[in-house]
């Protein structure tokens, strides 16, 4: 009779064990959706506004293309309070240490959206006194590109940090690692109709 | 009055608009830096002068220009509130240390101005009482509006911190 299987006393313990942890285990998951769900619609931009982009941010913010829908309309200028910050304009050298310390101050988990030409790679401002793209000394999760980027295109930006959040949860940005080669598409697609015609 | 007062001053009759008619000409008084204070002295206190408001001071750098004898022309644009007219007043400095004394002691409003212009051509101002930077941050080295320095700097641009998302 070898081919008995031997039935241990703790092998009903740890099937028991095996149950309730992958119970936690459920638990933990839905936890972690609930979080991240309430989480990305709840974020709360830190807005750096040095130059022309800020207008559309302003813009953004304002009744007509109401940031609100997507649950980011609380404005925080302590950074403490915040975990979004969107990098608005061009960013002199001289005002690197500041977005540097504010960026160090929000507290984890954050994320950064590079808004407009200026701060994504310097744009036109090719001189001694503006950092090319601030991407070179800060982490930067998305970038908007235009100039200045219509509210439409930053609202896609902030859907697209919705589904970064969405997607990796609430780790902190150490766990998360550089990121930076996350490429994420546009949700809506540009129909040309009759691309032959004329 | 002025030339009978200075007579070993340059003034001239400056031309504001070239190519319009010279309806606009205004004096123009290049004055040594050694006699800049005294010159500047008078013209805000003397009753016939009285040029209570110092519009500007700024720079001009002179390198390559044609026919310039100097490399930095200090500009001074004056008017007079209750008498209503207007002088600019030029001093001239050159390297390798470019010189000129402050007249913060007749224009407070000059203290910014002087040090805008330090900030930008490295025209030392004599006798200012805090002559710092103004516009660019403080480890910064170079002169950026002098012609000789390249628009897109010395590198001063890259050389900063890096934050990371593991040292943040
Ligand atoms: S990208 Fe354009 S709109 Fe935005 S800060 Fe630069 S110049 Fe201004």
């Amino acid at each position: 009779m070898g081919l008995a299987l031997p039935v241990s006393p703790t092998y009903q313990a740890s099937k028991e064990e095996y149950l309730s942890t992958k119970l936690s285990y459920l638990m933990d998951i839905l936890r972690e959706k609930t979080v991240n769900w309430s989480r990305k619609n709840s974020l709360w931009p830190m807005p750096f506004a040095t130059a022309c982009c800020g207008i559309e941010l302003m813009a953004t913010g304002a009744s007509r293309y109401d940031i609100a829908r997507f649950g980011a309309e609380v404005m925080r200028f302590s950074p403490r309070q915040c975990d979004l910050l969107i990098c608005a304009g061009r960013v002199a050298i001289k005002t690197m240490p500041v977005l540097q310390r504010i960026y160090m101050q929000m507290s984890e988990p954050k994320w950064v959206i590079s808004m407009g030409a200026c701060a994504s790679s310097g744009g036109v401002f090719d001189t001694y006194a503006v950092v090319q793209g601030v991407d070179q000394f800060l982490p930067v999760d998305v970038y908007v590109p235009g100039c200045p980027p219509r509210p439409e295109t930053l609202l896609e930006g902030v859907m697209a940090i919705q589904r970064i959040v969405e997607k990796e949860g609430v780790r902190s940005s150490t766990e998360r690692g550089r990121g930076m080669g996350l490429v994420i598409q546009p949700t809506i697609q540009v129909q040309v109709e009759n691309p032959t015609a004329n | 009055m002025l030339i009978a007062k200075f007579p070993d001053i340059d003034f001239a009759p400056h031309p504001l608009m070239t190519r319009a008619e010279k309806s606009h000409e205004q004096l123009c008084a290049r004055v040594p830096p050694e006699r800049l204070l005294e010159v500047m002295r008078f013209l805000r206190t003397d009753d016939r002068c009285n040029f209570e408001q110092l519009c500007d001071l700024t720079c001009i750098d002179y390198l390559n220009f044609p026919k310039a004898r100097d490399r930095y022309g200090v500009i001074y644009s004056l008017l007079s509130i209750t008498k209503g007219h207007r002088l600019w007043v030029k001093c001239f400095a050159n390297d390798p240390s470019p010189q000129v004394p402050s007249v913060v002691s007749i224009w407070k409003g000059a203290n910014w101005l002087e040090r805008e212009v330090w900030d930008m051509f490295g025209v030392r101002f004599t006798g200012h009482p805090d002559l710092r930077r103004i516009l660019t941050w403080e480890a910064f080295e170079a002169h950026p509006l002098r012609k000789d320095y390249p628009l897109r700097g010395r590198g001063e641009r890259e050389d900063f911190e890096r934050i990371t998302r593991e040292s943040a």
